[in-house]
């Protein structure tokens, strides 16, 4: 496998330039004002995800950043699928930032997130293989001067009609000089590669310590910076003294940026020494005394008064005030920290008309330009690279672009290539966040014990208000975000009323794994529970009647109510909790088997997931991302909280920001759906139904419900009193 | 100036004595298959292996190590039963957390060579990943092993 992973625009024009009797195919796709952009800009614009070599190398050009959900493998197996190649050849790179590599449906921007990536990129790799086939073959068709549609492409090879092989790579030159076909045949029958388990492309690397994460990225004369910042979000520095730490051997230099003040030095713990010596004072501006304590306080008052309208199916307002049975719950959920292993960091060389950024990012292109602004050069003067990422979960794609600012101020202020690292409390105090959620639902049942009615008001800072994306994502005052999952619930609930309100702070938040579903199927299928057993039915069953009319949603709750043994007994002390939820275009359900030890923690044994994530390139691939998910989620459910005390928060590091360990563990079980609708997305699906499965499966064990995540020991004691 | 044996190789550098070993892996040794995760001895992706034995080097100086035998993800070699194990049970996903996930391994298999659960558990909990790859990660352990273990643990 290669091990040079990325590749700066320069040097792709280059190698491209240099590729004699290297096939480097243009594919100019129909995607109407994309390609005309694309088109617009040919200067940068390699245009191509395929490179073929005559040394049979098949290189494909990955536009989607790892960041642990393997689109270095499934994006280069939907090329290779069509192509017909040898997958032993295929190798992967990393795209530079240019208008070719635009995610798919999301606009003029290169991004990794929405768990889009196979779904949005799904045809328009599918056709660069096939017109690479298609290319292929008409050049062994001219070569042995028969007809193309008498040839066909297997495995590396082109065959003739009477079977004599030509083999890719003794093909380029030939084909790289016919014209790229305009409307390409996608591959009728059989799959080789889609829908098997294929080995990850990058596990190698990943095991050996070559990976090179934005952390490692090092270059002669770089300095290591870490910025000491203000204790409260928005604070400034008034004036410091760095004489300490200007005499600290290694320690270059010392300036201030919008962030604080950084300290540079030869090396990252020369830096923080550095940094330990900074006399600074700060002033705190007007988030200064802002609590979480607070906020809930204002949360609940806001959830007693009307919201935006974010929808409205018949009367439930006027059936709720007649109801004399109703039932009404308040839920809440705290803000959450994304926490990557790799804790933010950036590298950059900016020189006076060119700046080289080499950083793990899922945001490139607002990345790029937010940095050439602050270098005062045009976004086209910019190579953006992107390494290997060390976890991303929406983190990495930063409405704010904060830790690639930061760095291009540094290193603008120092004249040096610098690279900016976060300490892991750098990374989880100075934001950004998942947002604090309060909840308040109220529901009155018909007289068979299915929902009537159900009002829900929900409170929380919008993700997307005050940032450029706020023309297009939020309509009508409603950040689409801060309700799915809840506004379009597929439950048949025939008088559904959704509101929102979405006060400001100074907290600074932005899409963590799964967006508004990591809080509302909490409150969804929690109170769904609830209504079940109001109504003394099986809250597997309740479900299903509600979903009748959703058949993917009904099949996966069947399949994961099946595989964990829904309804068969448990041993002592044991209680399954049931959950299904569809986010990102997959169905998932999950059946949580919970115990509670001595101290009123819970265990979670096992975990069944049934996912219906549509066509699939890569079963094992999806299995992880489910696990993946399941523990992300957890890691929520049972201990993750940020909470602000006097403006500053609280947490700093993994002893007050636990997440779960390889103990905590659960035995998790995947069953993938065979399917032929259209893909659907598998990074962030898993997450949502875990924290109200575990949530239910205790009220079956104890009959304590939580409402409030994390389900910590204390909660659980106070619950239990009161089941 | 301090010496030490990084992987089989004597190398030396002039850094302060109370430099955590990680940093001068990574900025001196340009060892960078050493992650730094928290700094605090919490997280687990810094492990080496010292005399063989697991540690922290984001909390142990370098000059607590002098003349000892250091053995990073650099030094593990291709073909070692926990490198194929963790290929072949695909552990990886971002991948960051994994070099100290396999020098943890490395030591709990070199300490007990058929672990159970518990010792999985016990060496094993101090490495984090936001990944959320344990179940491989306990498989792989189980088959770098060799113990033959049923496809599908039961529920403890
Ligand atoms: S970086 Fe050493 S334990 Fe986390
Ligand atoms: S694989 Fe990403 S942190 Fe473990």
């Amino acid at each position: 496998m290669s091990k040079k992973t990325v590749m700066t625009r320069r040097q792709f024009i280059k190698t491209s330039a240099l590729l004699s009797g290297g096939l480097v195919l243009a594919c100019h796709l129909p995607l109407g004002q994309r390609d005309a952009l694309a088109a617009s800009d040919n200067v940068f614009a390699p245009n191509a995800f395929l490179r073929i070599g005559t040394d049979e190398s098949v290189t494909v050009i990955v536009n989607k950043s790892e960041m642990g959900q393997g689109v270095y493998t499934s994006l280069p197996m939907l090329v290779a699928e069509e192509l017909c190649c040898n997958w032993q050849n295929v190798t992967f790179i990393a795209s530079p930032v240019a208008p070719e590599y635009n995610h798919a449906q999301f606009g003029p921007l290169m991004v990794t997130g929405g768990s889009s990536s196979v779904r949005s990129e799904w045809e328009r790799l599918s056709l660069a293989g096939a017109a690479a086939r298609e290319m292929l073959v008409r050049a062994a068709a001219q070569m042995w001067q028969v007809e193309p549609s008498t040839c066909r492409a297997e495995n590396g090879s082109v065959i003739s009609p009477s079977g004599v092989r030509l083999t890719f790579g003794a093909l380029v030159d030939t084909a790289a000089k016919l014209p790229v076909p305009k409307n390409p045949k996608l591959k009728s029958g059989k799959k080789n590669l889609l829908g098997s388990s294929t080995k990850r492309l990058d596990s190698p690397a990943k095991i050996n310590g070559t990976a090179i994460f934005g952390i490692d990225v090092t270059a002669p004369g770089m300095l290591t910076a870490v910025i000491a910042r203000p204790p409260v979000f928005g604070g400034k520095v008034v004036r410091f003294n760095a004489d300490k730490t200007l005499a600290y051997p290694g320690v270059r230099s010392v300036v201030a940026v919008d962030a604080g003040v950084a300290v540079a030095a030869d090396s990252f713990w020369q830096a923080m020494k550095g940094r330990e010596l900074l006399e600074i004072s700060w002033e705190d501006g007007k988030w200064a005394s802002i609590s979480t304590a607070a906020m809930h306080e204002e949360y609940a008052r806001l959830a007693a008064t009307p919201g935006l309208i974010a929808r409205s199916d018949g009367t439930a307002e006027a059936l709720l005030a007649k109801s004399t049975d109703k039932i009404e719950a308040i839920f809440e959920m705290p803000y959450l920290a994304h926490a990557p292993m790799e804790p933010l960091n950036c590298f950059v060389d900016l020189k006076k008309e060119h700046c080289l950024i080499r950083t793990g990012s899922q945001f490139q292109t607002v990345d790029r330009a937010a940095a050439a602004k602050v270098a005062g050069l045009k976004p086209e003067q910019v190579d953006f690279e992107t390494t290997f990422l060390g976890g991303g979960f929406g983190r990495r794609a930063c409405t704010g672009s904060d830790f690639v600012i930061e760095a291009v101020q540094v290193a603008k202020a120092i004249g040096q290539p610098v690279k900016v690292i976060r300490t892991r409390e750098d990374d989880m105090r100075a934001g950004y966040y998942r947002p604090m959620w309060y909840n308040r639902v109220e529901a009155c049942l018909d007289k068979k014990g299915y929902p009537l009615a159900w009002y829900h008001r929900i409170v929380g800072q919008s993700i997307i208000a005050g940032t450029a994306f706020e023309p297009v994502m939020v309509k009508n005052g409603i950040d689409h975000t801060s309700v799915e999952g809840a506004s379009d619930t597929p439950y048949d609930i025939p008088n559904l009323r959704v509101e929102l309100h979405s006060p400001t702070n100074g907290v600074p938040v932005l899409w963590w794994r799964s967006v508004g579903h990591s809080h509302t199927a909490f409150v969804m299928e929690s109170f769904l529970d609830e209504l079940a057993h109001k109504a003394g039915k099986d809250p597997c069953q309740y479900r299903q009647t509600l979903l009748a009319k959703h058949p993917r949603n009904l099949n996966v709750l069947k399949i994961a109510a099946e595989k964990a043994g829904w309804g068969k007994p448990l041993p002592k002390g044991r209680a399954l909790g049931i959950a299904v939820h569809e986010s990102f275009g997959s169905f998932i359900a999950q059946v949580a088997e919970v115990s509670l030890d001595k101290k009123s923690a819970i265990k979670v044994h096992r975990v069944v997931c049934a996912v219906d994530c549509g066509r699939i390139v890569n079963p094992d691939i999806i299995k992880a991302q489910m696990e993946s998910g399941i523990i992300f989620g957890l890691s929520a459910a049972l201990y993750g909280a940020i909470t602000l005390k006097d403006g500053r928060v609280e947490q700093g590091n993994f002893d007050t920001y636990s997440l779960v360990r390889l103990s905590a563990s659960p035995q998790i079980e995947v069953h993938i759906v065979a399917s032929n609708e259209a893909p659907g997305g598998v990074g962030e699906p898993g997450v949502p139904p875990i924290a109200p499965a575990v949530a239910n499966a205790l009220f079956a064990l104890s009959g304590a419900r939580i409402r409030s995540l994390p389900m910590t020991p204390d909660k659980i004691k106070t619950a239990l009193k009161q089941a | 100036m301090v010496t030490l044996k990084v992987n089989g190789t004597s190398l030396q550098t002039d850094v302060a004595a109370d430099t955590p070993l990680l940093w001068v892996l990574r900025d001196h040794f340009q060892l960078t298959g050493t992650k730094y995760g928290c700094g605090e001895g919490l997280c687990g992706a810094c492990t080496v292996l010292v005399d063989g034995v697991p540690l922290r080097s984001c909390v142990t100086p370098v000059g607590e190590v002098q003349g000892k035998a250091v053995i990073t993800i650099e030094g593990i070699p291709d073909d070692h039963p926990v490198k194929q194990a963790w290929l072949a049970q695909e552990v990886s996903q971002c991948g960051y957390c994994q070099p100290g996930q396999i020098l943890s391994a490395v030591a709990l298999l070199t300490q007990i060579p058929k672990p159970g659960d518990t010792d999985i558990d016990r060496a094993m909990s101090g490495n984090l990943c936001r990944c959320g790859t344990y179940d491989r990660i306990r498989r792989a352990i189980h088959t770098a092993s060799g113990v033959k273990k049923a496809k599908v643990r039961k529920p403890t």
